[in-house]
C-alpha cells in the first residue's frame, strides 16, 4: 500500500516543479521583451531599433500572446477532449464585443460607471473595470459555448464540427449586421466599436499607445492561460477529457459522464476565446467585425495541430511560430529572399497555400504535431501502431 | 424498489425533453409556414417570381450537394474541399470558354463550345478530385476521423489559393454565352437561362442516378458504402470504386461550376467556401448519403434562400448566410438524419 502511495505522489510532485520551471522561463522571456522595449531600445542606435522593429515588433509580440490564449482555449476542445471546433472565431468575436460594450461610450443613452476609467468628455456609456470585463467576457462566452455545444454534443464528431462552423459564421455576421437589429444599434455594424477605455490598474493608467505595458498585460493573460491549461489537464476533469479523446466507449465504461465532460470542455474552451477576445479588444483599443472570419478559426486550428494537439508547450510553440509568420515573418523573410536573390515574389499571397499545405502535410506525415504528447502520438498513429503490435505478437507466438 | 423509482424518473425526464423538442420543432415550422403564407397572400405574383429564382439556384446547389453526399456516403468524410472544387470548375470554364476560346454572347457556335467546355470542366474537376483522394484521403482512410477532416480543410485552402492565383482576389465578370432574354408566363418573368439550367442539370441528375442505381459500378459503390471489407471479399476493387466515386462527384461539381459562371456572370476565388457550405447543408437536409435527398435538399435550400432574399416581408439579403446556417444547426438538433435519410444519431 505504502509503495503505491509514493508511486502515485511522485509524478505529481515533478509536475508541480515542472510548472515552476516553465514559469521562470516564460516570465524571463516576457521581462526581456518588456525591458528591451521600454528602457533599452529608445536609447539604442537606429539599426538596432530597426532590426527589432522589423523582426520582433512589440505589436506582433503582443498579438502573439493573444494567439497563444486563443490556441490554448481551442486546445482544450480539440486537444484535450478531441472534439473538432471549426468556428472558434465566434468566441473571439463575442469576447471582443463584451469589451466593446462594457468599456466604451458606445451605449450612449446609458451612463454606468463601475470602477471604470472613462475618458474625460465620454462619461456616457458603460464603463467597467478591466478585471470585471475579463470575468464577464469569460462568463458570457462560456454561456455561448453551452448554447452552441449543448444541443449538439450528442452528435457525431464531424456533425459537431459543422454546427460550430455554422455558429462561427452566424455570430460574426450578426456583429456585421448588428447596426440595425429591429431598430437598435447593437454592434455598430462594420464600423465596429472603437475608443475603448484606457485600463486603470490601481491608479496606474495604461494609455492607448503604451505598448510595452499592454504587452505585459496580455502576457499575463497568456501566462494565466498556460497555467490553467496545465492544471486542468492534470486534474480530474482533464484526465476525463483525455480518456474521452482516446476512447469514448472505454471512458464511459469507466464511469466518465460523457456528455457532461464534453460540455465542460466546450464551456471552458470558450472561456479562453472570450478572455483572449477581451484582451485583444483592449490591445487594439476597439473591436471590428470584419476581422472575424473563417480563416481565423482555421489559423487557430493549424496552431493547435502543428504544435501538437493536447500538449500545452506544443500549442504555445505552434501559436508563437504561426502568429509570427502571419504577422511579420512572411513579409520579412520574403523581403530578405527578394533582396538577396533579386527576385520579386509576393510572399504574403502564399498564406493560404502555406496554411493549407501545413494542415495536409501535418496530417499525412506527422499527425501528432511537432512537439507531441506521448499519448496523442499513439492515438493518432493507431493504424500504424496496430501493425507493429501484430508484428510483436507474431514474434511472441513464434 | 428504489431502482424501479429511479427508472421511472429517468423515463419521465426523457419524455419531457422529447416533448419540448417536438413542441419547439412544430413552433418553428409554424412560424416558417406563417411567414410564407403571409407573403403569398400579400403578393402572389412576387412569390411565384421568387420561387422561380429559387429553383434556378436550387438546382445548382443540388449538383454540388451530390458531390458531398456521394463522398460522405462512401467514406464518411465531409469533403470540405468540394466547394472549392466547384469554384475551380467555374474559374476553369471562365478561362477556357471566355478567355481562351473567346466565346461571348449567344450564337449556335458558342452553344456548341459551351457543351464542349462543359465536358472539359467536368473532366478537369474529376481529375482534381481523384488526385486529392489519391494524394491525401486514401492514406488517411484508417486514421482517426479528425485527421481526414482536417486534411480536407487544408485541401480547401490549397484549392482556394490556386483560385486566388488564377484569377486574383477580385471577382471577375464573365461574359456569358447564354442569352439574357426572358419571357413572361402569367406575369412571371422567366429567364431563358433558367430553362437552360434545367435542360443541363436535370439530364445530369438522371444520368447520375442511373449510374448509381442501375450500373455495375453503381452497385459496387453502394456495396462499398455499406461495408468495405465485405465488398472486398465479394471481389469489388474498393480503391477503384472510391476513385470512381470521387470522379463523378468532381464531374458534378465541374458542371455546377460552369453553369454558375454562365448564369450569374461572376467568378470569385472565395465562391467555393460559401456555396460549399450551402450545398453541404442541402445534402444534410435531404439526408446525407441519399442521392435524391441531395437534390431535394438543394432545391429546398435554394427556395428558402430565395424567399429570404427576395420576399417583401422577410429578413432580407444581409441575413442570407445566417438563414442557411440556422437551418443547418436546427437540422442537427432536430433531425440529423435529414428528410429522406434514417436518423444517424450516434448514442453516447
Amino acid at each position: 500500500m505504502a509503495n503505491t502511495a509514493t508511486a502515485n505522489t511522485a509524478p505529481a510532485h515533478t509536475a508541480v516543479s515542472g510548472n515552476r520551471k516553465w514559469a521562470i522561463g516564460f516570465i524571463s522571456a516576457v521581462a526581456f521583451f518588456f525591458i528591451l522595449n521600454k528602457f533599452l531600445l529608445p536609447q539604442a542606435t537606429t539599426p538596432v531599433q530597426q532590426f527589432f522593429n522589423n523582426w520582433f515588433s512589440l505589436t506582433s509580440m503582443a498579438e502573439i500572446m493573444i494567439w497563444i490564449v486563443m490556441a490554448l482555449g481551442l486546445n482544450i476542445i480539440v486537444g484535450y477532449a478531441g472534439l473538432l471546433d471549426l468556428g472558434y472565431v465566434a468566441f473571439w468575436a463575442l469576447g471582443g464585443y463584451v469589451a466593446g460594450w462594457l468599456m466604451s461610450p458606445f451605449f450612449s443613452s446609458l451612463q454606468l460607471n463601475f470602477f471604470g476609467n472613462a475618458r474625460p468628455g465620454f462619461e456616457f456609456g458603460i464603463h467597467f473595470h478591466m478585471f470585471l470585463v475579463l470575468i464577464l467576457g469569460g462568463v458570457f462566452t462560456a454561456i455561448w459555448g453551452v448554447i452552441i455545444g449543448g444541443p449538439t454534443l450528442r452528435l457525431k464528431s464531424d456533425y459537431l464540427a459543422l454546427v460550430t462552423l455554422g455558429f462561427g459564421e452566424i455570430i460574426p455576421q450578426f456583429m456585421l449586421n448588428g447596426a440595425d437589429i429591429a431598430g437598435h444599434n447593437v454592434t455598430n455594424g462594420a464600423q465596429g466599436i472603437g475608443g475603448l477605455d484606457d485600463v486603470n490598474l490601481f491608479g496606474y493608467v495604461i494609455g492607448t499607445f503604451a505598448l510595452p505595458e499592454k504587452f505585459l498585460m496580455v502576457s499575463v493573460l497568456a501566462g494565466a492561460m498556460i497555467f490553467f491549461s496545465i492544471r486542468l489537464r492534470d486534474g480530474r476533469l482533464g484526465r476525463a477529457w483525455l480518456a474521452i479523446r482516446e476512447d469514448e466507449l472505454a471512458a464511459s465504461m469507466m464511469g466518465v459522464p460523457l456528455w457532461r465532460t464534453k460540455f465542460a470542455s466546450y464551456a471552458i474552451g470558450a472561456v479562453g476565446g472570450g478572455i483572449g477576445g477581451v484582451g485583444f479588444a483592449i490591445l487594439v483599443g476597439g473591436v471590428y467585425a470584419d476581422r472575424f472570419n473563417f480563416v481565423i478559426s482555421i489559423i487557430i486550428l493549424a496552431m493547435v495541430v502543428m504544435g501538437g494537439m493536447g500538449n500545452v508547450w506544443g500549442v504555445v510553440v505552434g501559436a508563437t511560430t504561426l502568429a509570427w509568420i502571419n504577422s511579420i515573418g512572411l513579409i520579412q523573410v520574403g523581403d530578405l529572399v527578394n533582396n538577396t536573390f533579386g527576385t520579386n515574389i509576393n510572399f504574403p499571397s502564399y498564406q493560404f497555400l502555406l496554411f493549407g499545405l501545413l494542415l495536409v502535410l501535418m496530417m499525412l506525415f506527422r499527425r501528432e504535431g511537432f512537439i507531441p504528447e506521448a499519448r496523442i502520438r499513439m492515438v493518432m498513429n493507431e493504424d500504424k501502431i496496430d501493425d507493429e503490435v501484430s508484428d510483436e505478437t507474431k514474434i511472441a507466438s513464434n | 424498489m428504489t431502482s424501479v423509482a429511479s427508472g421511472v424518473a429517468r423515463k419521465k425526464k426523457v419524455t419531457f425533453s422529447s416533448i419540448l423538442m417536438k413542441v419547439s420543432m412544430v413552433l418553428i415550422i409554424a412560424v416558417a409556414v406563417y411567414w410564407l403564407g403571409l407573403n403569398l397572400t400579400n403578393d402572389p405574383k412576387q412569390f411565384a417570381q421568387v420561387t422561380v429564382n429559387g429553383l434556378n439556384n436550387g438546382l445548382l446547389y443540388a449538383l454540388i450537394a451530390l458531390g458531398y453526399t456521394l463522398v460522405y456516403g462512401i467514406i464518411e468524410l465531409i469533403n470540405f474541399a468540394h466547394g472549392d472544387l466547384f469554384m475551380l470548375g467555374a474559374v476553369f470554364s471562365f478561362s477556357v470558354l471566355t478567355e481562351f476560346l473567346g466565346a461571348t454572347g449567344p450564337s449556335s457556335k458558342n452553344y456548341a463550345l459551351l457543351l464542349v467546355v462543359l465536358l472539359l470542366t467536368m473532366l478537369f474537376c474529376a481529375f482534381i478530385n481523384v488526385s486529392i483522394e489519391r494524394l491525401a484521403y486514401r492514406r488517411l482512410r484508417n486514421a482517426p476521423r479528425l485527421a481526414p477532416l482536417i486534411t480536407a480543410v487544408g485541401m480547401s485552402f490549397v484549392l482556394q489559393w490556386i483560385g486566388l492565383k488564377w484569377i486574383g482576389s477580385n471577382p471577375v465578370n464573365v461574359n456569358t454565352v447564354l442569352p439574357s432574354t426572358d419571357f413572361e408566363v402569367a406575369g412571371i418573368i422567366i429567364a431563358v437561362k433558367t430553362l437552360i439550367i434545367f435542360a443541363v442539370t436535370v439530364p445530369l441528375l438522371i444520368v447520375l442516378a442511373f449510374i448509381v442505381n442501375k450500373t455495375r459500378r453503381g452497385r459496387a459503390m453502394r456495396a462499398t458504402a455499406q461495408d468495405k471489407d465485405a465488398s472486398r471479399l465479394m471481389g469489388i476493387d474498393v480503391n477503384q470504386t472510391i476513385t470512381f466515386t470521387f470522379a463523378i462527384a468532381g464531374a458534378a461539381a465541374g458542371a455546377a461550376g460552369i453553369m454558375w459562371a454562365q448564369t450569374t456572370g461572376t467568378v470569385a476565388y472565395n465562391l467555393g467556401f460559401q456555396l460549399g457550405l450551402i450545398a453541404f447543408t442541402s445534402a444534410v437536409l435531404g439526408g446525407v448519403g441519399n442521392l435524391y435527398g441531395a437534390v431535394l435538399g438543394g432545391i429546398i435550400i435554394g427556395l428558402i434562400q430565395s424567399y429570404n432574399d427576395g420576399l417583401a416581408i422577410g429578413p432580407g439579403q444581409r441575413w442570407s448566410q445566417t438563414m442557411v446556417f440556422t437551418i443547418l444547426i436546427l437540422l442537427m438538433v432536430y433531425r440529423p438524419g435529414g428528410l429522406l435519410g434514417e436518423t444517424a444519431q450516434e448514442k453516447v
